[in-house]
């Protein structure tokens, strides 16, 4: 029933309150021909916020290469779609959820799921896997640094007891909130990574990527066409909840009163969103629906405008039709309304019956709530009477597009003082090897994955922690995909442009240590407040490290998300690029994991860079190993330092290694693959026994740095592979080939012991079973679990 | 001889039972909607894993009142074959099928991982292709899967042999250590007392392609067709 309220008078207090701009508000009147009224201001608030308009970033994103033979669907629609063979196609994207997980952790993180599935099958894709890589504060409180490592205060900021304790608090939450999810809705969450820095602490960043398979020729698109066609709304009833999610939660900072933008996050039902899939892929196959789309952000404010945008045409609803879990919601808040599990499609004129019958079967509210028009314009009609009437393309795509002033913060001037100082030659390493594993950032996330279903739908070949990418198969092809998710924040906060080439090289490689040939990529784009020059900047300089990495590595940007404003109190978080690689193995039975399988298995290290073992120390111009060490996770969890500057970055090397590992793969000649990143070497070594059975490892290096750079020292392009003494031949030939540098490291042994010799002296020597313990339980004895 | 996987909104693992049965074993096999009121001619009714209703009020609670379900009850008092597993296994005790009831699992969260089970026994449609004292390598996916009953209870699945399957530890010891959700007396699955109808918390259709790590999921479907083929040759 329409309320007969007294409208509320669009003032200027009440536009910036909005988050709308003078200039904003001008141009607003200019498309409109007249003031708003408040319905039309809090559609515009929506539609112009950051989140939605990505004004402050489109300048920047169109330098991202999109473009690839394999690329059916880049970025403009609700997901990437790339061609997998067989008349397959993939749907995937990332996207981020990071505000509301820190005011709700568990319906936060929930609805970033629910969010993303839907965008997946909203193209007419099943999803078919999760992945959700996470950032939180430090779960521990930090012990005083040692005065020896770090006279100077490193960048390294302290994590209290009290925010320790809220980080454990919004990480139960979180997680809790992906597994029931997507364990609900029934997708296996195949993999994803947690890291820990104190800026996460009060911005924590839930990304979460899915992927779906469709065929190609039964692919849906947004687009709202066919004057007359009924606009069909179906799911979940519209509630209050969720107003003002885009504009006032993702778009702004937090401050002290965060608390109260409570009411601003959505709730999620998976049940709900179940149905929703089933019914829609259902219907979809009736041949009656003409386009589709998703209510995420900006709810039916978002779908109705962009469906009609992109296909050139109107659309005209009546609120009257929606159906509304709530009494007496005005046309503003049914309009901004953020409730979960909804989607507006467009059928075909007179076929409407027959997509209703549908989503009744399966229990879903359906209505015809429009139609769509010529002309151009969104009309929002509540009862008869126009509520709202505003042309769709400018709303959807016209939008504010900001050049945001950039600057460089001054260069830190560092010297060696900062820097991690080296233990003394010969120095036992075996105490510091096993504190590093137990850190939260290396130690096992098993207590985390074993609460998300990793194997429903029966497609999972590797899940969390069994080869370096999450790998499902594609029935009933021989196919499989590989998914990876990577980005250091700490590595881009020291240098954007490096760290953000070294997050895509790193999912890259990760793709290819499990066979798979890296093909396309998303992104999801984490920084601070637009409106700070120095946070442009890390941006821009993000997108250049991306750019040319993914012309480099060959995986195009298919689509992706920018999450801005992520700070509080003006301290914002490291600059994190997310990216989300996949690839696709030819054969699936080629799938490589990482744990050893064999004793007597030699083992190579295989470096795209070609150079002898000297990790950090290869001489670069500029640089000095201990500055390129200092931004290591063993700098951080040993000299509780956070410096210098990350690993010198060499994309050819990395493409030769990429190239190198998907061959092997092919060939079948080596046993395990595994590739070296947090931790270095000496942890990659621990992770393939960890994950083998009752092996071990005997490993001797030769090399001229400091055993600590050796051992753990964090420069890209190389992996680990076992091999069977007999293919080692044929395996080194294959490495020459694709000029990649190989050499033995040592073998695989039937011990349980890991044992390291670097110039001759045994540097670690540990007990696999005693490491193995100390790795697998160290997450929940941080998280204070029993 | 026909599997039917029935279909509850918000069940999930009826994919990967129709898979398995239908493409991995090659047997016939065919979805029934939970709306149906007759099973199809199926010999051998699944019902699958997943969150029927979204596990709303408890698990399994309003799935037990589809109307299928009073087909599928005739069907097994006539005799008919029915396996539930996960969710299927918690409708079967909702709908008084097999005795007892479950909780939340000790842990009280969530669990994903591949678990140990020993085949107490053979003399049942779901085991009679394995042997007696098996351990199974199997996967669970549970936030409610402590099977809990009365002593009474207890005592005569224990006195009757209905306890089908035990958490064992790898090494196959019936032990606290191996049972993942704090069951009673480490029970995994049960029959009923005319043994036609079982219920088991791990997934079996999760464990029958050696891809998957495990094929010992194969066995209970295996002794399901064994049954029905011995059943047939008995009528003929």
């Amino acid at each position: 029933m329409a309320t007969a309220q007294t409208e509320i008078k669009v003032t200027p207090e009440i536009a910036a309150e909005h988050g709308i701009t003078k200039e904003e508000y001008a141009r607003i009147r200019e498309i409109l021909g007249r003031e708003p009224n408040i319905t039309e201001l809090g559609i515009f608030s929506v539609m112009w916020s950051e989140h939605c308009s990505y004004k402050s970033s489109k300048v920047h994103l169109k330098r991202l290469p999109t473009q690839g033979k394999l690329v059916v669907q880049g970025p403009g629609e609700n997901a990437g779609v790339v061609d997998i063979g067989n008349g397959l196609v993939a749907a995937f994207k990332i996207e981020s959820h990071n505000h509301p997980s820190y005011v709700e952790p568990f319906q936060g993180a929930t609805t970033g799921v629910g969010g993303i599935l839907r965008d997946i099958f909203t193209m007419g894709a099943r999803p078919i896997a999760v992945m959700d890589p996470l950032r939180f504060g430090e779960i521990s409180a930090s012990p005083n640094s040692s005065a020896a490592f770090a006279p100077r205060p490193s960048l390294l900021a302290t994590a209290t007891e009290e925010d320790a304790a809220k980080n454990r608090r919004i990480l139960d939450g979180v997680i809790r909130g992906v597994g029931s999810y997507g364990n609900c809705f029934g997708v296996p969450t195949v993999g994803g990574e947690v890291s820990f820095e104190p800026c996460y602490s009060q911005n924590p960043l839930v990304n979460v990527l899915a992927l779906g398979i469709a065929k190609k020729d039964d692919l849906f698109f947004a687009k709202a066409k066919g004057t007359g066609n009924p606009v069909i709304y179906v799911g979940a009833k519209t509630g209050r909840d969720g107003i003002h999610g885009a504009s006032l939660l993702a778009s702004a900072e937090f401050t002290e009163e965060s608390q109260q933008k409570r009411p601003n996050v959505q709730v999620g039902d998976p049940f709900m969103e179940k149905l929703l899939l089933e019914a829609c892929l259902e219907a979809m196959k009736t041949g009656a629906v003409v386009a589709i789309q998703d209510m995420g952000a900006a709810g039916l404010t978002c779908s109705t405008c962009e469906m009609a945008s992109r296909g050139g045409t109107g659309i005209e609803i009546d609120l009257a039709k929606v159906p509304q879990r709530e009494t007496g919601m005005t046309p503003y808040e049914i309009m901004l309304s953020e409730s979960q599990e909804r989607m507006l499609l467009v059928a075909e004129k007179g076929r409407d019956k027959e997509v209703l019958a549908v989503f009744k079967k399966w229990g879903l509210d359906a209505t015809v709530v429009g139609e769509v028009t010529d002309g151009g314009l969104l009309v929002v009609k509540d009862h008869g009477k126009v509520a709202a009437q505003i042309p769709a393309h400018p709303l959807a795509e016209e939008g504010p597009v900001y050049n945001r002033p950039m600057a460089q913060p001054t260069p830190r001037s560092e010297s060696v003082r900062d820097w991690f100082a080296c233990a003394a030659e010969g120095t036992d390493l075996t105490a510091n090897f096993t504190k590093l594993l137990a850190s939260p950032a290396i130690a096992s996330k098993k207590w985390i994955t074993e609460q998300y279903d990793t194997m429903v739908r029966t497609n999972t070949l590797a899940g969390p922690g069994v080869s370096d990418a999450a790998v499902v198969r594609i029935k009933p092809t021989k196919r499989a995909l590989a998914l990876s998710t990577d980005g250091n924040g700490r590595w881009c906060y020291l240098n954007p442009k490096v760290g953000a080439m070294h997050a895509v090289s790193e999912a890259a490689r990760n793709v290819a240590a499990s066979g798979a040939r890296p093909m396309a990529a998303t992104n999801c784009l984490n920084f601070g407040s637009p409106e700070k020059p120095e946070v442009m900047w890390q941006f821009s300089q993000a997108i250049d490290g991306i750019a040319e990495a993914c012309t480099a590595l060959g995986t195009p940007i298919t689509g992706g998300n920018v999450s801005f404003y992520n700070e509080t109190l003006g301290k914002s978080i490291y600059p994190t690029p997310v990216m989300g690689i996949l690839g696709i193995l030819e054969d699936a039975d080629k799938v490589l994991k990482v744990g050893f399988r064999n004793a007597g298995a030699v083992i190579l290290l295989l470096d795209g860079g070609e150079s002898s073992l000297g990790g950090a120390q290869r001489a670069a111009p500029g640089r000095e190993p201990a500055r390129e060490f200092s931004s290591s996770e063993y700098a951080k969890a040993i000299g509780a330092i956070v410096a210098g500057e990350p690993p010198v970055i060499d994309l050819a090397a990395e493409k030769r290694l990429i190239d190198c590992l998907v061959a092997l793969a092919e060939s079948g000649t080596v046993k395990s693959a595994h590739d070296l990143s947090d931790g270095g070497l000496a942890v990659a070594l621990a992770e393939s026994c960890f994950a083998a059975e009752g092996l071990g490892a005997e490993i001797g290096i030769e090399g001229e740095a400091n055993a600590e750079y050796a051992l753990f020292g964090e420069r890209g392009a190389r992996a680990i592979v076992s091999v069977s003494a007999g293919n080692v031949g044929a395996v080194l030939t294959s490495a020459r080939q694709y000029q990649v540098g190989a050499r033995e490291v040592g073998k695989v042994t039937r011990d349980n012991v890991l044992r390291i010799e670097y110039k001759g002296r045994a540097v670690i020597a540990a007990l696999i079973p005693a490491l193995r313990d100390i790795w697998a339980h160290s997450l929940e004895r941080h998280l204070r679990i029993q | 001889m026909k599997f039917g996987v029935v279909v509850f909104p918000g069940s999930n693992c009826d994919h990967d039972a129709y898979h398995a049965i239908g493409h991995v074993l090659q047997k016939p096999v065919e979805f029934i909607w939970h709306q149906s009121e007759e099973l199809h001619n199926c010999d051998a009714i699944i019902l699958p894993g997943g969150f029927s209703y979204g596990d709303y009020l408890r698990t399994g609670a309003i799935a037990r009142f589809s109307p299928v379900m009073k087909v599928v009850e005739q069907f097994a008092n006539n005799g008919g074959l029915v396996l539930g597993i996960c969710n299927g296994f918690q409708i079967l005790l909702e709908a008084g099928l097999l005795p007892g009831a479950m909780m939340r699992n000790s842990g009280l969260r969530f669990v994903c991982k591949h678990v140990h089970i020993r085949v107490e026994e053979t003399n049942s449609p779901f085991t009679c292709a394995a042997q007696k004292g098996q351990i199974l390598t199997i996967p669970i996916a549970h936030s409610d899967g402590n099977y809990t009953c009365d002593e009474k209870t207890l005592a005569d699945l224990e006195k009757n042999h209905q306890v089908l399957f035990r958490y064992t530890t790898a090494g196959g010891k019936n032990d606290a250590a191996g049972n993942p959700n704090g069951s009673t007396a480490n029970i995994a699955g049960i029959c009923n007392l005319a043994r036609n109808v079982a219920g088991l918390m791990p997934h079996p259709e999760r464990a029958v392609e050696e891809v998957l790590d495990s094929e010992d999921g194969l066995v209970i479907f295996r002794s399901m067709i064994e049954a029905l083929v011995g059943a047939a040759k008995a009528t003929a």
